[in-house]
This record gives C-alpha cells, structure tokens and sequence, in this order.
C-alpha cells in the first residue's frame, strides 16, 4: 500500500498534477449504450495508426516507374507494375502478417466512418449539441469530412484499377470546380491525370502524415472541450443541468472503456485475417485505358457515387467557356452542402426554435419534433442519394432497368424528403400524446437497499 | 452529505426559476439522490476474470509464435482477435463485477460571467496608452496578408498549368490504328456490333496521355446519322473516338450493341463509372447519363494495304469538362 503511495509520490513531486488527476480519477461519464458509438470511432482511429504505421514501413508510392512482376501472385507474372502496386502486393503475399495488417487498416477505415456517423446521428437527435457544445459538434462533422477524404486518399495508394479509376473521378470533379478548377487540379495532380505519375506520393504525404496529424489535433481539441462541460445525460433520478449522474472514470468506468477498445480491435483483427478486403490482385494495375463496372469504392463514398450518376445531364456555358461543369453538382455542390448544413445546424436550431439556453440534459427525439423530423428528412435524402449508387448493382442482381431506376431515383430524392418529414412529425407528435414505448417493456423499476437494511421500490431510469 | 444537500437545495432554485417546471413526479425524481456504493466481493467472478486474462494472454502468445513459425493470415487472425477478445472481455466483467460499483454525481462548474469580464478587462488592459490605434491596425492587417502569401504562394511549386494538356493528342493524318499488342488494324477484320481497344502506332507514352487511348466499333454504314462535315469520317461504318469520357475521365470500355434492331435502343458505348451513354451513329451524342458533352472522334481512312489510318486529330478536348473546354465540333 505505502509502496503504491510512494509511487505515484515520486511521479506527483515531477508533474505536481497530482490534483488534476484526483478530480480526473473521479471524472463521471453517464451511462448510455449510445455514447459509446464515439469511443468506436475513437478506437477505429486509434487502430488505424498502429496498422497504418507498420504498412507505411512497407508501401511505395512511386507510380514513376515500372517493373515487370515475378512475385507469387501467378496471374499477374510478366505484368509491367508500379511499386506503388508492386509493395501492396508484396505486403499482401510475402511481408509475415502483412496481408491481416492491410485489410484490417482497411476495414478500419470502413468501422472508423460508420462509427463517426452513427455517433453523429446520435448527438444530432438528442439535442446533444446544443449551447454549450457547438464547436464540439462543429469539430466532429470536420472530423467525418477528413476521415472520409483519408479513407478515399487510403485506398488510392495502391495503383491497383480501383484507385486508379477513383483517382480519375476525383481529377474529373476538381477539374468541374467553377472557374479554378483546371489550374487547381492540374496543380494538384502534377498536370493531366493519368499522365506521368506524381500523385500517389503526393497523396502518401497527405494520407500517413498531413490528415492523420490534423485529426489527431482535432479529436484532442473534441475530447478536451468534451471533458471541460462535462458529458451529457438523458433526464432520470437525481440528474439535473447542473450535474453529471454515472461511473466514475476510475475504476470501473476506464476497465470498461480498455476493454471496448480491445473488442473492437479484437473484432476488426478478425475482419482482417477473415474476411477478404480489396483484393487488389484481382482487379489488376491501373492503366488509363481500363476499367470494370464490378468494382465499387467503400461504402462512404457511395453517396458521391450515386449523386454523381443522378446529376441531370447539365453544364452551364457562357459563349466559349464552361462556367460549371456537370460534376460539380455531384461532386462538389452535393456534398458541400450536405456538410454546411451539417456545421450550421446548431446555430440553424437557435435561430428557428429561439432557444438560446445551456442544455446539459438531452432530449428524446420524440421531444422535438421539428429538429427529428428534419434530421430524418436530410438523412433519408442523402440516404436516397447513396441507395442510387447501387442502382448498378440492383440492375445485375435483379434485373431492374438501370435507366429507369435512375430516372425514378431523380424523381424520389424531390419527394421523399418532404413526405419523410410530414410522417415523422406526425409519429413524434402521436408518440409524445400517447406516452407509448416501442420496443421496450413494462414500465423500469429500481430495488433499492436502503440505510437501515430494507429493500424500496423506485421508480427507474429511462 | 453536506455536498449533497447543497446540491438538492441549488437545484430546487434552479427548479423554481425554470420557465416551464417538470411534473411534481419528475421533479422528485430528479431531486432525489442518486449516489450509490457497493463494493460486494464476487469471488466467482475474479475467477472468470482471471481465467480470461491468462488465456487471452496465451492466445496473443500463439499470435506472436505463428507469426514467426508460420505466418496464415486466417490463423493470425483468428489467435490475436480471440486474445484481444479475452482480454478485453476480462476488463469488461471486472468493470460490471470485480471493482467497486459506483454511482457518483459531479457539479458542473461554468465559468461565472464576472470571471470573463475580468478577463476582458485584462485584456483591453494591454491595449492601454495607445494612440495610433488605426495605423497600427492597418499596418498589422498588411502584415498578416503578407505573411498568409508568403507561406501560401510556395506550394505552387507543385504543379503546373494544364496548358492546354486536354487538347494534345497524338493522333494526326497518316498514323495508323493499333490494338494494345502494337499490331495493325486491318478494316476488313472489324465486325459488325465489335469493340476494340486502340492506341496511336509507335507511342511509347501512349498509357500516359489522356488522347492517345480510343475505342473503335463498326456499325451497318447505312444506319450512321454523323453530321455533314464528318461523313467520311467513318470509313465502311467504322468509327473511333477517344475512350475517355466527357463526365469525369474513367475509361469507357461498354459496348451495347443490338441484339434485335427493331426492339433494342441503339448501340451505344457507356462509361462503367457514372453510366454516361454515347449514341455512336449520332457521333457518340450523350443519350443518357450525367455526360454533356459528345466524346471527341478520331476521323479514319483506309491506307492502300486496307488498314485502318487517322485522317486528323481528335475532334475536340478529351476528358473531363473544365473552364476553357474546347467544344467537339459537330456534336452536342
């Protein structure tokens, strides 16, 4: 006991933050299963560094030059190859573990960006991003914006068809940015794309260095200004504004949280050595001359996919120039505008609803039904939008004209959103007079035990 | 305890200033005291724990040996996702039944409105005995434009220009067709309804310049709708154009050719990315999909020996569309 004292006697009289770490031993985090969606995505980042440190030791991004292949992958022998491919193949058949190392990053991308949504959607429909916390809010949607850019800039590495075929796109949407977009993409890409190669080391840069760095500051900045207002927590016994009711950090609240994060490395190894990932021996080198309508990009980018096919057929043109071209509506405009709404909302909400109070206590979505009408509106659209992005795969799978699902989708993405809201306003107003609980039981109770030995009956948590 | 009650009696002002108080049930609820404390030993449980620990230790082990000994990416796998797994459900069970179970309750603490007026007293405070408030302003303002430039002009250093790289191609009258072996096209061995994969003859670069690649097909000639001025531009039904598409540059590399004229939609060539669909005997008009411009075509001859020869460029800017984007002539 006195030699645990000693201990940490001997590190407090160096650090003299002895008091910060009492009060941060002490530190509570309210109970709720959905506000562990942010420690997934906390702990997918925190596994893409590890992975992604021991690929960099192995991965070349030159696309300069190339070199006929003789490694083990019999289907590719005496193809002309680029390092860049050249090392992924190699990591994926000769460097011990390096092919769980690659799809395990690889998945982790996939985890990282399902997690941030899902824990976005979370903050959005509890309100919990009201005053105090609208920069916090402000940073989480940043942070989606670069995890989306880093898994997409990830993937691109390789040379394989699909990056190749990614990376065109990408050149074809900076290229469709009014006015500047040729210089900035030529600038961007070294020149024309494909052409001699200078992007994927360009790329490498950015992808292993530039963003993992500003999203390590920015999820540091989140965390802080999480810890400075304390957490939120839904209404229940004892939990006001002014307080914060749950586990203390130590100890049950830090065993809990190492061991989520252990799960969800634990799972994503298991998705690595398991499951097949971007099997880039199979689509073969990117040559500017090849494609192949079976290979789809990770699930987040298929919202840009679909709202680049839906686009109509639309350029505007003054006399000999081009003023916007027809990606920037998918491309560009789309997207942009889904995350300026997104940054927005918070001040959005205080303008409509003059609410300009501190909230600590979130609501159920039931409980403002203008804000979840909307929220589910916006998302159904965008959901539509990424729905249209498989009409290909429908049309292979089951047939269905691609033309016309297109042609319907067009007319959807109008029309839903509103019908979506009108719906759900109605449900929340109808929840909220009926008092009823889908899919939960009875009404909770509480067996208490009480100071002189008894047992009481309360009232439980929501 | 005394903590407690303090808390209780600031929320119930709280509770009394609120605009629009809970239910009187709700309001108890919330007042009363939520702390708990049970540090009950669960002798069974520390065994489970320990259990899991050594054998999720064992297991991350076996990793490290199969690593070495045989490196299977299913059996690495699967021993280190079983060893995180125990050890990160050892945690989990200690933190719900080996550890103390707390319910504890924390008082936020916002900072009070007089503290940040001090703090903006203090720092007006270092503005003090200033006279020339606007030249500095000024001045200071052209400091920062400048030193934004500075750090930002360098990274033009990355790129050049496009300089007018959408409009070069390789393609000029007299150079013959070949397919990606380098051998020549001979017009008569292009069947109907096929599709070829076609480079510049001799261009060691062909791979790396967007308008070098083109695709070639061949439809009945009586059924060609080409504008006036390219009427012989597509020798026996025969036609090229650059097989990079108008929307945003993947390779077009789908050929829909009828199987029955009568009840099909026309032959078509179609981009796999965004689906873009280019009507060929309309002079690879867009029919549907997001592209808006025709795909530029490459204007073809017969030499003497019967293969196949460009008889001039490409017929407008290859790729995707940007400010200056030189319109294909003749088509939409």
């Amino acid at each position: 006991m006195s030699g645990g004292a000693d201990a940490v006697r001997w590190v407090d009289e160096r650090l003299g933050a002895g008091r910060l770490a009492k009060r941060a031993l002490r530190y509570v985090f309210p109970e709720h299963w959905s506000f562990l969606l942010g420690e997934l995505a906390l702990y997918s980042f925190a596994f893409l560094l590890l992975t992604g440190t021991f690929l960099a030791l192995f991965f070349s991004p030159d696309i300069g030059s190339r070199e006929v292949y003789d490694g083990p992958f019999r289907e590719l022998a005496g193809m002309e190859v680029t390092p860049a491919y050249r090392s992924t193949l190699d990591l994926s058949s000769v460097v011990p573990g390096g092919l769980l190392m690659r799809q395990a990053h690889h998945w982790a991308a996939n985890v990282f960006v399902a997690a941030m949504i899902l824990h976005l959607v979370r903050v959005f429909f509890t309100g919990a991003f009201r005053r105090p916390r609208e920069a916090i809010w402000m940073l989480g949607v940043l942070l989606l914006g670069l995890g989306v850019f880093e898994g997409f800039a990830g993937y691109s590495l390789p040379d394989d068809l699909l990056s190749g075929m990614g990376l065109a796109i990408a050149y074809g949407v900076a290229m469709s940015v009014p006015l500047v977009g040729g210089p900035f993409a030529g600038l961007a890409w070294g020149g024309e794309y494909p052409g001699p190669g200078v992007i994927e080391s360009r790329l490498f840069i950015v992808h292993v260095f530039v963003v993992p760095l500003v999203m390590a500051a920015v999820i540091g900045l989140h965390l802080a200004l999480v810890a400075r207002h304390h957490h939120t927590q839904f209404p229940g016994r004892g939990r006001r504004e002014g307080n914060t009711v749950g586990t203390p950090l130590w100890p049950g609240y830090a065993l809990r949280s190492v061991g989520l994060m252990l799960l969800v490395f634990a799972v994503l190894v298991a998705l690595g050595g398991l499951v097949q990932i971007n099997p880039i021996w199979q689509w073969g080198p990117y040559e500017l001359n090849r494609s192949t309508n079976g290979a789809q990009p990770d699930w987040y980018l298929g919202w840009l996919i679909g709202a680049l096919r839906l686009a109509p057929e639309v350029e505007v043109r003054a006399g000999n120039l081009t003023l916007i071209p027809n990606p920037f509506w998918g491309g560009v405009a789309f997207p942009t505008f889904v995350f300026a709404t997104a940054f927005a909302w918070p001040f959005l909400e205080r303008r409509l609803s003059r609410d300009r109070a501190a909230h600590h206590l979130l609501d159920r979505p039931r409980d403002h039904p203008w804000r979840t009408a909307f929220g589910i509106a916006f998302l159904g659209w965008v959901v539509l939008v990424f729905y249209a992005g498989a009409a290909d795969r429908v049309f292979y799978a089951f047939q269905i004209s691609y033309e016309g699902q297109v042609l319907v989708y067009r007319w959807l993405v109008l029309v839903v959103p509103p019908v979506l809201f009108v719906v759900t306003k109605l449900a929340c107003d109808e929840l909220r007079r009926s008092g009823a609980r889908p899919a939960r039981g009875g009404p909770p109770a509480a067996v208490v035990r009480r100071p002189d030995g008894g047992f009481s009956v309360l009232p439980g948590d929501d | 305890m005394r903590a407690g009650r303090l808390a209780f009696l600031a929320g119930a002002v709280r509770g009394l200033l609120r605009p629009a108080p809970p239910t009187g049930a709700a309001r108890a609820e919330e007042h009363s005291d939520p702390r708990e404390y049970d540090a009950t030993p669960h002798p069974r449980a520390e065994l489970a724990v320990a259990a899991l620990l050594a054998l999720g230790g064992l297991l991350c082990l076996a990793f490290a040996v199969l690593l070495v000994a045989h490196p299977n990416t299913q059996l690495l796998g699967a021993a280190l996702a079983a060893g995180l797994a125990c050890v990160g459900a050892a945690l989990g069970l200690a933190s719900k039944r080996v550890v103390p179970q707390e319910v504890h309750v924390e008082e936020r603490e916002p900072v009070p409105p007089e503290v940040d007026a001090a703090l903006a007293a203090e720092a007006r405070a270092g503005g003090e005995g200033i006279s020339r408030r606007r030249v500095l302003a000024g001045a200071a303002g052209l400091a920062g434009c400048g030193l934004l430039g500075a750090l930002a002009v360098p990274i033009t250093a990355l790129g050049p220009n496009l300089d007018g790289a959408p409009d070069r191609t390789p393609w000029r009258r007299g150079r013959h067709l070949v397919d990606p072996d380098g051998e020549r096209l001979r017009a008569a061995d292009i069947q109907i309804g096929s599709f070829h994969n076609v480079l510049p003859e001799g261009d060691a670069r062909a791979l790396e310049e967007l308008g070098a690649p083109v695709v070639l097909v061949r439809v009945a000639p009586d059924s060609l709708d080409l504008p006036p001025e390219r009427r012989t531009w597509a020798p026996q039904g025969i036609l090229a154009f650059s097989q990079i598409c108008t929307h945003a540059g993947c390779a077009v590399t789908l050929f829909r050719y009828p199987a029955s004229e009568a009840t099909s939609k026309p032959p078509a060539l179609v981009c796999p990315c965004h689906y873009s669909t280019f009507d060929v005997r309309r002079a690879a008009k867009p029919v549907f999909g997001p592209a808006v411009r025709a795909l530029p075509q490459l204007p073809l001859a017969v030499d003497a020996d019967g293969f196949l020869v460009a008889d001039g460029p490409l017929s407008g800017s290859v790729g995707p569309s940007w400010l200056d984007v030189r319109q294909s002539e003749g088509g939409r």
